[in-house]
C-alpha cells in the first residue's frame, strides 16, 4: 500500500504526524503533509491507516501498489 | 423580550416535539444526561433556539464528524445561531466575521490564515517549545508549593501555564495578562451581557492592534511578527487572529488543566494509573478531553443548500448545532463512554472539533497537558480538593466548561521539615 497525499485540502492539523511520524512529516514553512513516497511497511499499517481516518480534512488516502 | 422573527423552518414540520438544548448538569464531569437520552431516541433532531428559530441538534459521533467534514456546511459567523442565551444579545450573529477571526469564514479565505499559521504549529515546532513548557509549568509548581496548602490551582497553576505558553508564543507581552485574561474570560462568557462582551472584544484587538504596530516596526522572532513578514495580511486581520490565538489558547488549555486536575483527584484509581506511568500521559491526555470535552455548547454550523441526512432534509439557512460532549460520549464509538478510562484509545474523538476548522493549537495543547498533568501529580502525591465538591464553582455559564476555583491542599513536608 501507499499514501496519497492531497495538499491542496491538507490543512497542517498535524495529526498523521501524531501518530505516524515514521512515515508523515509537516512543511517547515506551511505546515503541510509531507508523505513518504515509499511503500507503508507492514508493520506500520495500522499506524497510518489510524492517521488516514483521524485526518480532519481527508487529505489522506491509502491506494494499492500499482 | 422580542417574539422570533424566526427565518423559516421546515425541521418543526416534519418531526415531532423540538428541544431546547439540554444545559443541566447533575454532576461536575458528564455533560447534561438528558443529551444521551436525546441521541438514543434520535441523534439529529429539532432544536428550538432562544429566538424561535428551529433547528437541529446533532448528537451522534457519526452525525457530528460528517457534518463537521462537510464543506456545504458553512462556518460564516453571519449564518451562526447560538443556541444559548446570553443577556442582551441576539442568538442569530448575522454579521459577517471579524477581520482575522478565520473560525468564522469558510475556505478560501479560511485557507489563507490556516496556511499562514499552520506552519507556526507543526509537531516539530513544538517539540522546540518543549524545554520552555517545562521550565514553566517547574516554576508554577514551585509558586503553588510556596503560596500554601490550601491554593486556588486555577489560579497558580492552570490558567498562568497556557497563558505563559501562548504570549511567549504570539510575542504578547505577560505582563499585560491582567487585563486580557478578564477581557477574554468575557468573552465566552453567557454572564456578562453582550454589551460587556463586545466592549471586551473592542478593548483586545485595540491592545492586538497596538501591539502588532509596534512589531511592525521592529519585528520580534514570534507568530505575530512572522504572520506581519509574510507580507499577506492587515494589521487589523493580524491583530484579529491575534485576539482569536490568544483567548482561544489560555482560556481552553486552562479549563482542561483544572477540570482535568478535578477530574483526576475524583478518580484515584485512574490517577494511581497515569502516576505508576501504567498507562502514558499522551494516552491518558486524548481521554481526559473526550471525557471533558469542554467546549460544551458545540459547534455552529448552517448548510449553503439543501443537504439529505440520516433520512432528513437540512435546508438551507437552518441553524445547525454539533455538540461535541454529546458525540464524545456515544456508545457506538467509545465503549462504555461515560467511565472514565484513561488507558482506552480514546485518539479520533471531536473534543477538538473536526474538518477544516480542527483545532489549529490542539498539539500544543496536548504537549502543555501531558507535561503539566503528571508533573503536578508527581510534585503533590496526596492532592486532594480543599473544600467540598459543592463549594467548588463549575463554569456552566461559560462556552468553555470547566472550574472557575479549584481549592486543593496537600501534605506540607517542608513545613514540617522547617517546623
Amino acid at each position: 500500500m501507499r499514501v496519497i497525499a492531497d495538499r491542496d485540502v491538507c490543512i497542517g492539523a498535524g495529526q498523521c504526524v501524531m501518530v505516524a511520524a515514521r512515515f508523515f512529516d509537516q512543511d517547515d514553512e506551511d505546515g503541510l503533509v509531507l508523505a513518504s513516497a515509499s511503500r507503508v511497511p507492514e508493520d506500520t499499517l495500522g499506524l497510518v491507516r489510524e492517521a488516514v481516518s483521524l485526518c480532519p480534512s481527508d487529505a489522506l488516502s491509502l491506494v494499492e501498489d500499482d | 423580550m422580542t417574539r422570533p422573527t424566526a427565518a423559516p423552518s421546515t425541521a418543526a414540520a416534519r418531526c415531532p416535539v423540538p428541544v431546547r438544548l439540554p444545559v443541566a448538569r447533575t454532576t461536575p464531569f458528564d455533560p447534561p444526561e438528558e443529551l444521551g437520552r436525546l441521541r438514543a431516541d434520535d441523534p439529529l433532531r429539532p432544536l428550538v433556539y432562544p429566538d424561535g428559530h428551529v433547528g437541529w441538534l446533532v448528537t451522534s459521533y457519526a452525525l457530528a464528524r460528517d457534518i463537521l467534514a462537510d464543506s456545504r456546511f458553512s462556518a460564516r459567523s453571519e449564518l451562526k445561531r447560538v443556541p444559548v442565551r446570553r443577556p442582551g444579545a441576539e442568538p442569530f450573529i448575522g454579521e459577517p466575521a471579524l477581520p482575522g477571526w478565520f473560525v468564522d469564514m469558510d475556505p478560501p479565505e479560511h485557507t489563507r490564515y490556516r496556511r499562514l499559521l499552520a506552519g507556526q504549529f507543526t509537531l516539530r515546532r513544538l517539540t522546540r517549545l518543549q524545554p520552555e513548557v517545562d521550565r514553566i509549568v517547574a516554576d508554577r509548581l514551585d509558586a503553588l508549593a510556596a503560596a500554601g496548602p490550601p491554593a486556588d490551582l486555577v489560579e497558580l497553576f492552570a490558567l498562568p501555564i497556557p497563558s505563559l505558553m501562548i504570549c511567549e508564543l504570539l510575542g504578547v507581552p505577560y505582563a499585560d495578562r491582567e487585563s486580557f485574561q478578564r477581557d477574554s474570560n468575557a468573552l465566552f462568557s453567557l454572564k456578562v451581557t453582550a454589551r460587556e462582551g463586545a466592549e471586551a472584544m473592542d478593548r483586545l484587538t485595540g491592545y492586538l492592534l497596538e501591539l502588532v504596530r509596534r512589531k511592525r516596526a521592529r519585528p520580534r522572532d514570534d507568530l505575530l511578527s512572522g504572520l506581519i513578514l509574510s507580507g499577506g495580511l492587515g494589521d487589523a486581520q493580524i491583530a484579529g487572529a491575534g485576539v482569536l490565538l490568544l483567548t482561544a489558547g489560555h482560556e481552553t488549555v486552562a479549563s482542561m488543566l483544572g477540570l482535568g486536575t478535578y477530574a483526576l483527584l475524583s478518580h484515584p484509581a485512574q490517577k494511581e494509573r497515569l502516576t505508576a506511568g501504567a498507562v502514558q500521559a499522551d494516552v491518558a491526555v486524548e481521554e481526559l478531553l473526550r471525557y471533558l470535552t469542554i467546549f460544551q455548547f458545540g459547534v455552529p454550523r448552517s448548510p449553503l443548500e439543501d443537504v439529505e441526512l440520516a433520512g432528513r432534509t437540512i435546508r438551507k439557512g437552518e441553524s445547525v448545532t454539533v455538540c461535541l460532549p454529546a458525540a464524545n460520549r456515544d456508545p457506538d464509538r467509545f465503549e462504555l463512554p461515560d467511565e472514565l478510562d484513561l488507558g482506552r484509545a480514546a485518539r479520533g474523538h471531536l473534543a477538538f472539533g473536526y474538518g477544516v476548522h480542527q483545532c489549529i493549537g490542539q498539539n500544543l495543547a496536548r504537549m502543555e497537558l501531558r507535561t503539566a498533568l503528571p508533573a503536578l501529580l508527581r510534585r503533590f502525591p496526596e492532592l486532594e480538593p480543599a473544600v467540598p465538591a459543592h463549594e467548588i464553582p463549575l463554569a456552566n455559564d461559560a462556552g468553555f466548561y470547566g472550574v472557575h476555583r479549584l481549592p486543593v491542599r496537600w501534605q506540607d513536608r517542608d513545613a514540617k521539615r522547617t517546623g
